[in-house]
């Protein structure tokens, strides 16, 4: 068929947006409030889903995947909650030092690639500092629809604990929070032994605390298909690095501090992405040629195909050594 | 425009019939002169006007007649309308995307009216005038996906997506293409399209399979699909396959004009906002050949497509037993000429049939 | 022997494996007749998990054969049923006071495993982590997709379904769900041409 072919773009559909509050909760996490400019409602979203906030930082366009963490019920507003990353890139510095009320956003319609498994006869969650915030939505949403769930925070301390007190005071009985420097960690085989059966199991937090759970709940014989978990990976800067991009004929320099999508968007191509972080598998590109070593950061190829250096995640991945050369 | 509904039948006497303007925005499916499997996927952001494609969900002259066939399906066998328990919050979603569509898209014919969670849903063609609460499956008759695709074209697939992975885990299904869904429920992609031969093979299901699991909100895809019926029949279910199968065998080469119908799926996309789920809507147009061949540049490539199409798809699709007495009739409406490129009728350029 | 390779086939037709000792705190062992031979290969190796086991076994005609051999498995809980449908209330009882982390494994025929999975998946567990092992007959659980019934132990091509007297075609297309083939009418296009049955497999 094709009735009027249309190019398939690259990323979500877009929404104009308006900065309605800026709430700092403590020294590092602040949280940031939509509401849509044109003053219609948002669209609907699912527990779990991520919007990618389009910043322009000084010309350099930045395009960072936050959670949604506002009730989903409430289309009024979308809220999201930004750690300040000081090592980073940037994205998050930039929302903490440069956006206040009133600024104007393009953010994309809503993305999950950690949705609730709506069979579950129990939910747990198991959140590691700004981690938190999908399970904000996932609990609103729960709650609402009378769901099981059981929440696990841990945190670097009490004054670190973005929405700790909200939580516990809200849902006495299904609430613990941890706190690292009171040397509080959750006992994760004691709370996961005795768990009935459908309960799935929802960690999202830094890399460490992933792969515990998943190892944990391995060695205790859970299905892979009960344990989710996400971790967005911020690009990481690194060593600037050439790349030549056979398809579009060119050749691009990737700089410190942007990742080699966006080297390649700053360039003009229009390559394929949703997530932004490692995860979605849209960005996946072939390597025709290379010489040097990939820096692999992704949690979409496997490890046999981050050994062969057949492909690469350009949201998150980077190059080091003598050349590259891509299919795109 | 204004759509005259017909009053027609797609059973016992099958009153069933096409107008002009049916036949000209057909959704013919085959761009060249021959067919093969693809993934054929394209974005479902409208097209051109007046055509199948303009409206999310496209509501033509037979509306009022085939929900009320759906009507006479259901009553015979609930079973086409099934939901598993976790799939409830789907439904509500699609409930409400077919609402603001149709409302939005036929404003003269639907309306929706929201305040808060109280909603008043006015479906003119149907002298339907409900008022219930969104999210509350006391205040509706039916569950929300069954009330609303009581009221909506085509069949309506409702896939969960874990594990990246579909599942087919709801669903209104009475206009199928030899399908059961009662069977099929629960099963994952690759296993409901088990019975298709060779797609698998070429990898069809595995590229189809990453496409729909990226598909996002605001962005619905569609592709078509088709296959052959015999009288203007839409259920043609497994369920009743026992009752409907002998009637391939009633086909002469005196009726096979106006017995033989193309059947073609108008199949889109849509992720569903607050369950995540994906909405697999299958919509069936019926053209009978006699009709068809009225468009010089569909006839001609119609019985070139039939020739040409290998065996399997043939037996798959159900009419090899019938195929040499198609070719007959439709090579009467094949001079050989040239076709253009597209699945448009392009009356004006196509010449006249030089026979 | 009570091993059958059965052909490569489309993608709804399940496909067994061998059972293996996975870890876990509890295990839940269903078999019937033959299937009881993959239980005893299982704890060759690994007796030690029969500790934390139930073993619920229907011998169907395998009689006193395997019951002996079974017990000396020494598992916690061994239960000697004369019907699967008779040890239904039993597993979903077992099931429905189970935790995350049991390991459930089954043996036998087709019928058994499908019908069994299905409890597991209703209590909870993917089917993906629920381990089977086909041993013995090779008797087909149908469903007549026209009436909906379903036909015990089906051996030929086509047959008669034990509901509504149609007569079926075996299909591969399988349902988990309805642990069952699906069961179409031979002769829907020539009304009374009904082929000669078939031993399945023959």
């Amino acid at each position: 068929m094709s009735a009027a072919p249309q190019k398939v773009r690259a990323g979500a559909e877009k929404i104009d947006v308006t900065i309605s509050a800026v709430t700092p909760l403590n020294e590092l996490v602040t949280r940031f409030e939509f509401v849509r400019s044109d003053g219609e409602p948002f669209p609907p979203f699912s527990p779990g889903a991520h919007t990618i906030v389009e910043l322009n930082d000084g010309g350099r366009t930045r395009l960072n995947p936050y959670s949604l963490m506002s009730d989903p019920s409430d289309l009024s507003t979308y809220a999201i909650s930004v750690r300040r990353d000081d090592q980073g890139r940037g994205g998050s510095l930039f929302l903490h030092r440069n956006v206040s009320v009133g600024d104007e956003l393009t953010i994309t319609y809503p993305v999950n690639l950690f949705p609730l498994d709506l069979r579950g006869k129990k939910h747990l969650f198991l959140a590691g500092g700004i981690g938190i915030t999908p399970f904000m939505a996932m609990i609103a949403h729960l709650e609402r629809m009378g769901g099981a769930w059981e929440l696990h925070y841990s945190c670097r301390s009490r004054a670190l604990g973005s929405y700790a007190d909200e939580l516990k005071k809200r849902y006495p009985s299904k609430v613990q929070v941890y706190f690292d420097d009171q040397a509080q960690s959750i006992a994760l085989e004691n709370l996961l032994d005795g768990q009935p059966l459908g309960t799935h199991v929802y960690v999202c937090g830094p890399k460490g605390m992933i792969d515990w759970v998943h190892s944990t709940t391995a060695s205790l014989g859970w299905p892979e298909e009960n344990v989710h978990s996400e971790e967005f990976l911020a690009p990481q800067p690194g060593k600037p690095f050439e790349v030549r991009l056979c398809t579009s004929d060119m050749l691009i320099q990737v700089g410190e501090n942007e990742s080699l999508l966006e080297a390649m968007e700053r360039s003009g191509v229009d390559a394929p992405f949703l997530c932004r972080g490692g995860a979605c598998g849209q960005c996946e590109t072939n390597v025709i040629e290379s010489e040097g070593e990939f820096l692999h950061r992704d949690h979409w190829l496997d490890d046999d195909e981050h050994a062969n250096g057949k492909k690469i995640m350009p949201c998150v991945s980077r190059f080091v050594g003598k050349s590259l050369i891509l299919d795109r | 425009m204004t759509i005259q509904f017909n009053k027609e039948s797609f059973r016992g006497d099958y009153t069933f019939h096409n107008s002009d303007w049916a036949i000209q925005r057909f959704p013919f499916p085959f761009h060249e002169d021959s067919y093969m499997y693809s993934v054929n996927m394209e974005q479902h952001r409208g097209g051109p006007e007046g055509s199948v494609y303009e409206k999310r969900f496209d509501v033509d002259e037979h509306y009022v007649s085939e929900m009320h066939d759906r009507a006479l399906v259901l009553a015979e066998d609930p079973l086409r309308c099934q939901s598993l328990p976790h799939m409830t919050l789907a439904g509500w979603d699609l409930l409400e995307l077919i609402m603001v569509a149709k409302s939005e898209d036929y404003p003269e014919l639907f309306e929706l009216h929201r305040n808060g969670d109280t909603w008043r849903w006015v479906n003119k063609p149907m002298e339907i005038d409900d008022t219930f609460t969104f999210l509350d499956e006391t205040t509706l008759p039916y569950g929300p996906m069954e009330y609303i695709t009581r009221q909506a074209q085509g069949d309506w697939c409702v896939l969960d997506q874990r594990d990246d992975m579909l599942w087919m885990d709801a669903g209104m299904v009475t206009t199928q293409a030899d399908w059961s869904l009662d069977f099929d429920i629960g099963m994952n992609f690759f296993e409901w399209h088990a019975p298709v031969p060779l797609a698998h093979e070429m990898g069809i299901f595995k590229r189809a399979l990453k496409f729909l699991l990226n598909i996002q909100q605001g962005a619905p895809a569609r592709r078509l699909n088709w296959t052959m019926t015999v009288n203007p029949l839409l259920d043609t279910s497994p369920e009743n396959y026992h009752k409907w199968g002998v009637q391939k065998t009633t086909l002469t080469p005196e009726n096979i004009g106006a017995k033989q119908y193309l059947r073609v799926e108008l199949q889109t996309f849509f992720r569903l906002p607050r369950s995540n789920a994906l909405v697999f809507p299958i919509r069936c147009y019926l053209i009978a050949f006699q009709d068809l061949v009225t468009i010089p540049k569909w006839g001609r490539r119609l019985h070139r497509v039939i020739r040409d199409l290998p065996d399997e798809l043939a037996t798959y699709k159900g009419f090899i037993a019938n195929r040499p007495m198609m070719l007959d009739y439709l090579s009467r409406y094949d001079d050989g000429l040239a076709t253009s490129p597209g699945v448009w009728p392009d009356l004006e350029k196509e010449p006249e049939l030089k026979k | 022997m009570s091993r059958f390779t059965f052909p490569d086939s489309i993608a709804s037709r399940p496909v067994y494996g061998t059972l293996e000792p996975k870890q876990g705190k509890a295990h839940l062992m269903i078999a019937d007749a033959e299937g009881a031979e993959a239980l005893l290969d299982l704890g060759m190796h690994n007796p030690d998990i029969f500790k934390n086991s139930h073993v619920i076994f229907i011998p169907k005609d395998t009689g006193q054969t395997y019951i002996g051999s079974l017990a000396d498995l020494d598992p916690e809980q061994f239960y000697v049923g004369p019907s699967y449908d008779a040890s239904v209330p039993r597993i979903r009882r077992v099931l429905s006071g189970a935790h995350m982390g049991l390991q459930v494994y089954l043996a036998g025929t087709e019928g058994l495993i499908g019908q069994a999975q299905n409890e597991a998946m209703q209590a909870g567990i993917p089917h993906t982590a629920i381990q089977s092992e086909h041993r013995g007959s090779v008797a087909r659980r149908m469903q007549c997709v026209h009436c909906k019934g379903i036909t015990e132990d089906v051996t030929t091509d086509p047959f008669v379904c034990s509901h509504c007297g149609l007569n079926l075609f075996v299909r591969d297309h399988y349902s988990r769900r309805l642990a069952a083939f699906q069961g179409v009418r031979v002769d829907a296009e020539d009304p009374g041409n009904i082929p000669v049955p078939v031993e399945l497999y023959s």
